[in-house]
């Protein structure tokens, strides 16, 4: 089957470009009864349709950051806005898949994937064509009417991503979405996700600690420190697409990278960003 | 489970009630105990055949189950009602959960002569007492059934943009729903002993309880243990029905309860 193509036929109508703004953005928890800094002073700027990679060390707000976005986290400094319009709690137009798959035990595959859908502008018939496209998409055909408790793990994480896509956002947020895949999953997972993206043109954010994964599927990556959770640095790629591991400017973005997560790390204990945001 | 393994389970099961039987029967035949207080068993069989023949004891069962379902299909549809309504307005919560809390600790028994005064001892009053029973063990688990729902899957539906009715379909509901059958489930047994408990202290109209107090009142002893066998019996099967079907109405949760 054709997936793309039918995928095409199940696409939500425009509204809006997905354009994303963060401004200074600083959000802090209580933890045992002392503040923790998840993020200060965080800005960015994410144009519609832009694919967008965060990539930073284990707690440095990664996660923090893409639930502020999302609007699930209504108390924080700053402000953060979808086009012009400052967000307001969640919105069918920002999808997130969340860190870990969050399926509903009680529903099937196929019911997860279509509670995404119920407060979508669809017939049911475009619905149910919807739900079995996205469930060939992620490879589970065949698990369609299984329990979340009869998955691995990667392919929990897989009904996930195929519940996070399934509406259409015009921005969808992605916490590791590919963290749980085995190799060969997660390549065709990538290019399945680059051809949604392409083709849809839905503004990507999308947080890995994969640095080969982040300069593959990134327009820019952004590189986070941590304690406070601040931007570090920003990494335009320009490199065309589709594009090859193996490519010589990939190569040497990737490495450049790496030694700026290395930086971070040594930093992370109080030092100045190395460069604003864009 | 092999079938072998199975017959063996239930074997075991069986030793404790034909052990009891045995004695009871080897005590009243021995003279021990007086015939008076333990009659022998045939003589309660005598008795139960007696009743069956004339039809006393089934219609006496029947109406027993009758108004116990009744009771039951009431107090659990308004147990439900309350719960979701408790369980879902922090308000409502904070307002009514530690009354509700004080409330239960009133036996059950206790609430008889205040229902009996304002229903009288007819039939509307052993319904209300029997759905009281009912009610409350619902009403407890399900909101404590609701607050437990998972707030990472709460958060899902907040991207999803469910409504309330949509919420309580898709996510509360089902995730409360181990905790609701497991407060049915005490609602039937519940159910079952305030069925006897009405019969026994409201007393009118016919019902096992009313068989009861019959034996008492006439000092027949066989009948008196035929009523007790015969509650016992309802009660067992209530029981064992129930946890039957909550095995299987939460298929999801089959893998969690081998594991
Ligand atoms: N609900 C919360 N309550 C208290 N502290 C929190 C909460 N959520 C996050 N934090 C804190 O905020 C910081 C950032 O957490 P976050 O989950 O955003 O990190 P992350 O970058 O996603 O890490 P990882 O790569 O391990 O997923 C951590 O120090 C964490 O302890
Ligand atoms: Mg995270």
């Amino acid at each position: 089957m054709n997936v793309a193509a039918q995928l095409r036929t199940t696409a939500v109508p425009d509204h809006g470009q997905g354009r994303l703004e963060v401004r200074n953005v600083s959000k802090s928890f209580v933890v045992n009864g002392a503040p923790v800094e998840a993020l200060r002073d965080v800005s960015l700027d994410v144009a519609g349709g832009e694919f967008v990679v965060l990539l930073g060390p284990s707690g440095c707000g990664k996660s923090t950051l893409l639930r502020l976005i999302a609007g699930l986290e209504p108390e924080f400094r700053g402000s953060i806005s979808q086009d012009g319009n400052a967000i307001a709690g969640t919105s069918l137009d920002r999808g997130i898949v969340f860190q870990e798959p969050r399926l509903f035990p009680w529903a099937t595959v196929s019911q997860n994937i279509a509670l995404g859908l119920k407060n979508a502008p669809l017939s049911d018939r475009a619905k149910r064509e919807a739900v079995a496209a996205h469930i060939t998409l992620v490879g589970l055909d065949g698990f369609a009417q299984a329990y979340p408790h009869q998955l691995s793990g990667g392919m929990a994480q897989r009904a996930a991503i195929a519940r996070g896509l399934v509406n259409r956002p015009r921005l969808l947020l992605l916490d590791e979405p590919f963290g749980a895949l085995d190799a060969l999953t997660r390549a065709r997972l990538q290019v399945e996700l680059q051809r949604i993206w392409a083709h849809e043109r839905i503004t990507m954010v999308l947080v890995t600690h994969d640095v080969d994964e982040a300069v593959l599927l990134g327009d820019r990556v952004i590189v986070l420190a941590p304690r406070p959770g601040r931007v570090s640095r920003i990494f335009a790629i320009s490199a065309p697409r589709p594009r090859s591991r193996t490519d010589d400017d990939l190569v040497r973005i990737r490495n450049d990278v790496l030694r700026a997560l290395g930086d971070g790390e040594e930093d992370g204990s109080g030092g100045t960003p190395i460069s604003g945001p864009a | 489970m092999s079938s072998s393994a199975a017959l063996g389970s239930l074997g075991r099961g069986l030793v404790l009630p034909i052990g009891l039987l045995l004695t009871w029967e080897v005590a009243s035949h021995s003279g021990l105990v007086n015939r008076q207080f333990l009659p022998p068993l045939e003589h309660v069989g005598a008795t139960a055949w007696q009743e069956l023949a004339s039809g006393e004891l089934l219609e006496a069962l029947a109406a027993s189950l009758r108004r116990d379902l009744l009771g039951f299909v009431f107090g659990s549809g308004a147990g439900v009602l309350i719960g979701l309504l408790l369980g879902l307005s922090t308000i409502a919560d904070r307002v009514v959960m530690t009354w509700f809390n004080g409330l239960k600790q009133i036996a059950l028994l206790a609430w008889i002569p205040l229902i009996s005064l304002w229903f009288g001892f007819d039939e509307m009053a052993k319904v209300v007492f029997i759905g009281l029973a009912a009610a409350i063990p619902v009403i407890l688990n399900l909101v404590e059934g609701i607050h437990a729902t998972s707030r990472k899957l709460v958060e899902v539906g907040e991207v999803f943009r469910f409504n309330r009715v949509q919420f309580i379909l898709y996510v509360y509901l089902p995730a409360a729903m181990p905790s609701l059958l497991t407060g049915l489930h005490l609602a039937l047994i519940y159910a079952w002993l305030a069925t006897i408990g009405a019969e026994y202290f409201m007393a009118a109209g016919p019902g096992i309880g009313g068989i009861i107090i019959a034996g008492r009142e006439r000092f027949d002893m066989d009948l008196v243990m035929l009523g007790i066998l015969v509650v016992g019996s309802v009660g067992f099967l209530v029981d064992r029905g129930a946890s039957w079907l909550e095995r299987r109405l939460i298929p999801w949760r089959a893998a969690s309860a081998l594991a």
